[in-house]
């Protein structure tokens, strides 16, 4: 693909003698939306955070927009700089409010002036529908809040892609509808998104295409209706069924 | 109504003490209402079982022994302002041996008609330590205000300038050797043991063995011992004709060793940050530098503020062990005040007066802590 934007080509990585990626290859384009799935202990996440090289690979090649990821802490600088992360646990800095949550690493990284970023920070805050929370601390927003500020600080340094490491996993039910709705919106405007998540109907309706991994390696990957209506692998058919029986 | 609000304390007390809620050891009076008269206080805290009704008479029964006597001696019948003979016939404590050596105590062998230059060194030191403790004034003028003063107690302490006679520094003593030696030590060891701790955690062998081997060596060895090789042994590595001044000596072997125990509060604090908030400053791009200082150092230090001021206090009383590379600090010059024959048996007094001197250090210290912990921790409140 032309216009692929982040590429994985046959990447392994070895916990010790825990193989916990086998020859992972896949490619994603440009504005593209791909919902990565699978049983625990399958691999997602490791994969998804070698892109942004929280966990380095050994073998294989990931490059993301062009710059492949090596021991060079400059590839490293340069990736993270493009990418935006989610965690399961939203990782927000407790120690400072909201707005400096979200200013925080544009003003170090980026050298940005602080009133313009602030600007920019409460615009975001705006999108996921908390600007009066912006001078709270962390601590003292609930699970759904909390996610929603994780996003919109990734959002403030203007990535190219967006990482989600199961954004909804940490949360109350009733949280994670706010939560999937800002992602909704942000794949609407066309934001290179890799997300690792349960939440079929997400898959279903936003997803460009469905990774189901298990044991470290890829199964199967296609479009939400292909996996949904017609899995090809029997490990899929068996997964598909274990999470919509309920 | 009572005339402290008892949810507030608590609250303040669970954000900062979180992992010992039970620590009080007086569980809180049930309902509140009890509290406010005192019968009913004694009642469900003192006499609230019958292992607690004997405690509390074997703890009244001590007090009623050992209290009279005390502020007898300290008080009624202590001799505030006579003379030695008149100590010697009273039955109290002789407070008079204060007031007659109190100057001799303070500031040791520096010429007495010059005394008035360390007690301003020692208030302008003091106060500025007051100061800076004050979070409003945390601006960039309180740098240049620190080099002013520490200029203003060179002049003064030194002399040699501005008409003042000079006094070497082996004359010194007293308290000004006690404040400036364990606040030079902090700030000194203070900055060094983040580094060492941060070392310690390094993903390069070289840096990582080398601050655990320090850490390790001066853990393993007597602050004695290290002030001993820092004024015996120290100028013996030195080119000939290079001597460092025995005071500096002291002061450096002080800060190696409180940097030391520091690095492993510090890094006691490094180990209770989450993996996640590294993980979120790397994934933001922040480097190391930007991680550590934004990032890891502000969590990790509030969580060890308790350990961190125990050190402080420690150094500030190790200070007193100086005396035996033939430094005057406080407790020296009160144990040489001691030696005048006609105020001899009265050291009692004089240890009592070093102690509170200290301790009024000290526990300003523990107070101040209590305050900084309780702002440090304010965005734990929910």
């Amino acid at each position: 693909m032309s216009n692929a934007i982040i590429e994985l080509r046959k990447v392994g990585k070895w916990y010790n003698s825990y193989h916990a990626l086998r020859d992972v290859s896949l490619t994603i384009g440009k504005g593209e939306k791909v919902v990565v799935c699978g049983p625990s202990g399958s691999g997602k996440s490791t994969m998804i955070r070698c892109i942004n090289r929280l966990e380095a690979h050994q073998t294989g090649h990931i490059i993301v927009n062009g710059t492949e990821l090596t021991d060079d802490v400059k590839s490293v600088e340069k990736v993270r700089k493009q990418v935006g992360m989610v965690f399961q646990n939203f990782n927000l800095f407790p120690h400072l409010t909201v707005l400096q949550n979200l200013t925080l690493a544009p003003i170090w990284v980026r050298g940005m002036a602080k009133s313009e970023i602030e600007e920019i920070a409460m615009m975001y805050l705006r999108r996921v529908r908390i600007p009066d929370q912006a001078h709270k601390f962390p601590g003292q927003l609930s699970g759904g809040q909390q996610q929603r500020v994780a996003i919109a600080r990734a959002l403030c340094m203007r990535p190219e892609i967006m990482l989600f490491d199961e954004p909804t996993s940490a949360l109350d039910p009733e949280m994670v509808k706010e939560v999937l709705d800002v992602m909704i919106e942000l794949a609407n405007e066309g934001m290179t998104m890799v997300c690792v998540t349960h939440e079929m109907g997400f898959a279903r309706s936003v997803a460009d295409s469905i990774v189901f991994m298990a044991e470290g390696s890829i199964i199967e990957s296609g479009s939400p209706a292909e996996f949904f209506e017609n899995p090809k692998s029997e490990r899929t058919r068996q997964f598909l069924g274990q999470i919509l029986e309920h | 109504m009572s005339k402290d609000n008892p949810s507030q304390p608590s609250a303040a007390w669970a954000a900062s003490y979180e992992e010992e809620p039970s620590q009080a050891g007086v569980p809180p009076s049930p309902g509140g209402m009890t509290a406010l008269k005192p019968f009913g206080w004694a009642k469900d805290n003192l006499f609230n079982s019958r292992l607690n009704t004997v405690l509390t008479l074997i703890c009244l029964a001590i007090l009623w022994f050992a209290v009279p006597p005390v502020v007898s001696w300290v008080l009624l019948d202590a001799t505030w302002t006579g003379s030695s003979e008149a100590c010697r016939e009273a039955v109290g404590a002789c407070w008079s041996v204060i007031v007659v050596k109190h100057r001799l105590i303070f500031f040791g062998t520096y010429p007495f008609d010059e005394q008035w230059r360390p007690f301003l060194a020692c208030g302008l030191f003091v106060a500025m330590l007051g100061v800076s403790g004050v979070r409003a004034f945390w601006r960039p003028w309180l740098v240049g205000a620190w080099a002013l003063v520490l200029v203003g107690m060179g002049v003064l302490m030194w002399g040699g300038v501005l008409g003042l006679t000079h006094v070497p520094n082996d004359k010194w003593g007293g308290l000004p050797i006690t404040l400036m030696l364990s606040v030079f030590a902090i700030a000194l060891a203070f900055p060094l043991s983040i580094l060492l701790a941060l070392g310690r955690q390094s993903s390069l062998p070289a840096i990582r063995s080398i601050c655990v081997g320090f850490i390790e060596l001066m853990r393993g060895v007597p602050l004695v011992s290290v002030l001993f090789m820092a004024s015996v042994m120290f100028p013996l590595f030195l080119p000939e004709g290079v001597t460092i001044d025995k005071l500096l000596r002291a002061l450096a072997g002080l800060t190696l060793f409180t940097a030391a125990y520091l690095a492993e509060a510090v890094r006691g604090g490094l180990q209770a940050i989450p993996r996640g908030q590294y993980e979120a400053a790397d994934a933001l791009g922040l480097g190391y530098w930007q991680k550590t200082w934004l990032i890891v150092l502000p969590q990790a230090l509030r969580i060890v503020i308790p350990p961190i001021v125990n050190q402080f206090i420690s150094c500030f009383k190790d200070t007193s062990l100086v005396t035996i590379v033939g430094l005057y600090d406080l407790l020296t010059a009160a144990t040489v005040a001691t030696t005048d024959p006609e105020w001899r048996p009265f050291f009692a007094e004089v240890y009592v007066f070093a102690g509170l001197v200290f301790w009024i250090f000290c526990f300003s210290m523990s107070r101040y802590s209590q305050w900084l912990e309780r702002m440090a921790n304010r965005y734990n409140r929910r």
